[in-house]
């Protein structure tokens, strides 16, 4: 059954499952090598998302705001745009500086290429960073659509020439965590593979203190890298949202010929063999001993584990790739996804859902788009399930339910180390198995009058 | 690269006695100086979200919402609607014809849902622009349903956090002198500006009981539609807060003639001069409510100062750095440093009055650096000269420190610890102490290098102390 919201007024929304456009943005361009955000709109935005990044990855996030007021918003946000650029470049020396728009200048219809025009032409004799733009109005989409376009801008504006075949395969990985990212090229070295991530904010978002303050955090993708994206000799994109779409991916293939593969997020067994047979065909190797010994150990786990959680029932919630990726894991091991809910509203959802839990499940579950949490409660409560898997915002409900909460993915602001919870591989889903077992065994051990010492 | 200040910023940051005091202030953030400033919205929604029998509606794209949505440690003894992130998140199309016919749908939905006492409707950066007429909706809303709908002025872009605050006030104030006051004691208060994080209200409220003092209403924390209506009723408004409240006071001042008082519950004097003042007010009502207040503080101090000592011991000579929100509390911070035994050496705020910055220059040593609307640049340059040990700030300025390797106390409107009234010091001085005193800095690049000598710890002067166990550790943990 494929239900959608159950209201047939939709006019208000409480408790979003989704964060706006320019949030994403600047998730993406923190990712790059001395890159800074910067959003163009007025300064609340900019600290309203510092904010909420920082309760998440504990790090600095600083994003810049060209700090529009009144006159700004009636005459236009140029200068403001152009100054804001210039102070960036003075206190950061960024390589790329990442221009974000927000509701603000989107609806004054500020043209931000042709303020950059200038911009460049006013200052030409300045050694310039790069400016990358992308348009984010927070009235249409989600974060993850902001971040999929920085992604896609990155490749466009700054890989614009064809070089020379580097043997590199660039991965657009989507928004995992720190910890996922490292992992990604722990697999690619597994391969002797050189992989470009696109973005790559596994340091510049949870790296080392430090002696003296680093305005920008080490680490990113190097514009050196970005460039040459053309030369990769393929390219791998995670997320089932992306299939159709205007892509980073699409783009090289289009003007490059650099061949992409759009790829399931690589969460659970099978996402994962996927990733791994593409691997194994880009290089013509066989898969690797150590990734092939992850995976036994996965298989293992889940036979030892498999009885623990048999039959329990999961809502599922939050960004669409990320809840796909759990689904199916979760269809996997013998846990019931019964309702599998995001805030984005792209379609095709459901029957990716289903596609993805084929086979494995005597039923298939309610799918809701373009939901809040007011909805998927509506739904869920009647569903009564054991456990949600999704990010910190079901807290309350898990809470109010007494079911589990199994987080994932972003925001984990109620919990220590969400920007180093591995999601991917095989040992992801390992680390995944064990602790949706260990939440089924503490709840029996709290729940039982005598407490058994072994399980 | 060399951490030089921003030509503009400049006059924003002063060092005392280096100088005449001058300081600018109230000023526009510099576009892309990475202000640690929110927006009008955010004002406003600060003051205001507390009061929890009240719907919140933001109107607007759906980040302001979502960003805001139970961000605040501000508890409630009863309802809860104020925990809820509402929204009427608006859509390309609302932009393009108008969102008003949205704001009325979801104001309906969710009064029928929930049955609050009343409404605020949050105007958005958007909806300014396009011009949604708030306030006919929100009069037509009133009318279907008999409660108060107040429309909050509180568009992002039209400055800063300070005129939110003002937004706020103003859609308070029509709440204000619209019930009866009948009953109310003539010993009576409203508590102002204050949110009660953690439940410091009810800290405050006990305190007033036992010095026999009625409180009317709590603006905002744990708020009530009903008890800000009768607000006015009570004998004195005791304003607490660089300013949050302060609009809401002088406007009850000049329409219903009561008076305020500026209290602080933040530290021992302030917490114990701020019942003084109360009982002052009072005391020609009731003459015996000044030896009541006395033997409050006398019972609470006796209990405290012992405690605290124990604490001091470790921290004596440790160097402190305050960034908050309103200048006010950081003077009630400073003192509450000094019975630590350490000195301030950085404070600031993002929305503080010259007046502010003035009297922080008079309580502050010399060397001191105050500043107005830092960056993480500034506030990291001056942790690293003024060899802070403990930072006092909110979620944007903790990796600051910690990125340094320093010490963080979150001051801010998430915590979950009571730091007002005299129990609130001795969580204060716990807090620092635990963070102060941890084993972990003795890792830091930076601690390590100072008890090796290779860091320049000149700042510090004779009479400064590292942290004790450095040189003990440092060379297992290099």
């Amino acid at each position: 059954m494929i239900a959608t919201a159950p209201k047939t007024n939709y006019v208000s929304t409480t408790n979003a499952c989704k964060l706006c456009t320019p949030l994403g943005a600047t998730l993406a361009f923190k990712g790059v090598a001395g890159g800074v955000p910067f959003l163009h709109g007025s300064q609340g935005c900019a600290t309203y998302m510092r904010r909420y990044i920082i309760s998440h990855f504990r790090e600095p996030m600083d994003i810049a705001s060209s700090a529009l007021g009144e006159k700004n918003a009636i005459y236009g946000g140029g200068p403001n745009l152009k100054k804001g650029l210039i102070n960036v470049m003075r206190k950061y020396a960024p390589e790329v500086i990442g221009v974000a728009t927000t509701c603000l200048t989107e609806t004054i219809g500020d043209d931000v290429h042709m303020i950059l025009h200038e911009f460049r032409q006013e200052f030409g004799d300045l050694p310039l960073p790069a400016v990358v733009q992308v348009s984010t109005p927070s009235f249409s989409g989600t974060h993850m659509d902001g971040f999929h376009g920085a992604v896609l801008s990155l490749a466009e504006q700054l890989c614009v020439d064809q070089v020379e075949p580097t043997g590199r395969v660039n991965v657009m990985s989507g928004f995992v965590s720190a910890e996922d990212l490292r992992h990604m090229r722990e697999i690619g070295r597994a391969f002797d593979l050189e992989l470009t991530l696109l973005p790559d904010y596994s340091d510049t978002l949870d790296g080392p203190t430090y002696d003296e303050y680093q305005p920008i955090a080490a680490g990113g993708t190097t514009l050196e890298e970005i460039r040459s994206m053309s030369g990769a000799r393929a390219s791998l994109e995670f997320g089932t949202s992306l299939v159709g779409r205007k892509t980073a991916g699409a783009s090289l293939e289009k003007r490059f010929g650099v061949v992409n593969h759009q790829l399931p997020m690589p969460i659970g067994l099978r996402a994962t063999d996927a990733l791994m047979e593409t691997l194994s065909e880009l290089t013509g190797q066989p898969i690797p001993e150590a990734i092939a010994a992850e995976r036994g150990r996965l298989l293992d786990a889940l036979v030892d584990g498999h009885k623990y959680i048999a039959g329990q029932r999961a809502v599922v919630y939050g960004d669409e790739d990320m809840v796909l990726g759990m689904t199916s894991l979760l269809a996997e091991i013998g846990i019931r996804p019964v309702l599998v809910a995001t805030g984005a509203g792209g379609g095709g959802f459901a029957e990716a859902v289903h596609e993805t839990c084929a086979g494995l499940l005597p039923e298939m579950p309610e799918v809701m788009e373009k939901v809040d949490f007011h909805d998927i409660a509506a739904r869920a409560g009647e569903l009564k399930p054991d456990l949600l898997v999704g990010n910190s915002k079901g807290y309350r409900y898990a809470r109010d339910w007494n079911a589990d909460l199994l987080r994932v993915g972003f925001p984990i602001h109620d919990r220590f180390g969400g920007q180093r919870l591995l999601h991917l591989g095989y040992r992801g889903a390992l680390g995944l198995f064990d602790s949706l077992v260990n939440l089924a065994i503490e709840r029996k051990q709290n729940t039982s009058d005598i407490g058994y010492g072994y399980i | 690269m060399k951490n030089e200040l921003l030509e503009e910023r400049k006059g924003q940051i002063h060092t005392v006695g280096e100088s005449p005091f001058d300081m600018a202030c109230n000023r526009e953030s510099l576009a892309g100086a990475v202000s640690q400033r929110a927006c009008v919205f955010c004002g406003s929604r600060v003051v205001l979200y507390p009061i929890a029998d009240a719907l919140h509606l933001v109107h607007g794209p759906i980040g302001c919402a979502v960003y805001t949505w139970d961000i605040r440690g501000a508890l409630s003894s009863g309802p809860e609607l104020h925990r809820l992130s509402f929204s009427t998140d608006l859509q390309e199309r609302d932009v393009i014809f108008g969102g008003e016919t949205k704001l009325e749908a979801a104001l309906v939905e969710l009064i029928e849902r929930h049955q609050p006492k009343a409404a605020f409707v949050y105007s958005t950066c958007i909806v300014g622009l396009i011009g949604d007429d708030l306030e006919a909706v929100c009069r037509k809303v009133e009318e279907r349903f008999g409660i108060p709908v107040m429309p909050v002025q509180s568009e992002g872009f039209k400055g800063s956090k300070r005129e939110g605050y003002l937004a706020a006030c103003k859609a308070m104030n029509r709440l204000v002198g619209t019930a009866d006051t009948t009953g109310i004691s003539p010993l009576s208060v409203n508590i102002f500006g204050d949110f009660n994080l953690a439940g410091e209200i009810w800290i405050i409220r006990k305190y007033l009981e036992r010095m026999g003092v009625e409180v009317v209403a709590n603006v905002t924390g744990d708020g009530r539609v009903a008890d800000v209506q009768r607000a006015h009723g009570a004998a004195l408004n005791l304003v607490q807060c660089s300013g949050a409240t302060l609009d809401l006071a002088k406007m009850m001042e000049e329409e219903h003639g009561v008076p305020h008082v500026r209290v602080s519950y933040l530290g021992i004097e302030d917490m114990a001069d701020s019942l003084y003042k109360v009982a002052e007010f009072f005391k020609d009502i009731d003459p015996d409510i000044e030896r009541r207040t006395s033997e409050l503080v006398r019972e609470e101090l006796e209990a405290l100062m012992p405690k605290l000592a124990g604490l001091r011991k470790d921290l004596e000579g440790k160097r402190a750095a305050i960034y908050v929100g309103g200048a006010f509390k950081a003077f009630s911070l400073i003192k509450a440093f000094r019975h630590l035994g350490m000195k301030v050496v950085l404070v600031g705020s993002q929305t503080g009055t010259r007046e502010d910055y003035r009297e922080l220059a008079t309580i502050t040593d010399p060397g001191t650096v105050i500043i107005d609307d830092a960056n993480p640049l500034e506030l990291s340059k001056y942790i690293k000269e003024k060899d802070v040990d403990v930072f006092v700030g909110g979620v944007k300025e903790r990796p600051i420190a910690f990125k340094l390797g320093v010490g963080f106390c979150d001051h801010n409107h998430e915590r979950k610890i009571a730091l007002e009234g005299f129990i609130g010091m001795y969580n204060f001085a716990l807090e620092i102490h635990a963070s102060a005193m941890s084993p972990v800095w003795n890792f830091m690049p930076r601690r390590r290098g100072r008890a090796e000598g290779t860091v320049d710890s000149g700042a510090r002067g004779p009479e400064g102390k590292g942290c004790p166990p450095c040189a003990a550790t440092a060379g297992g943990a290099s």
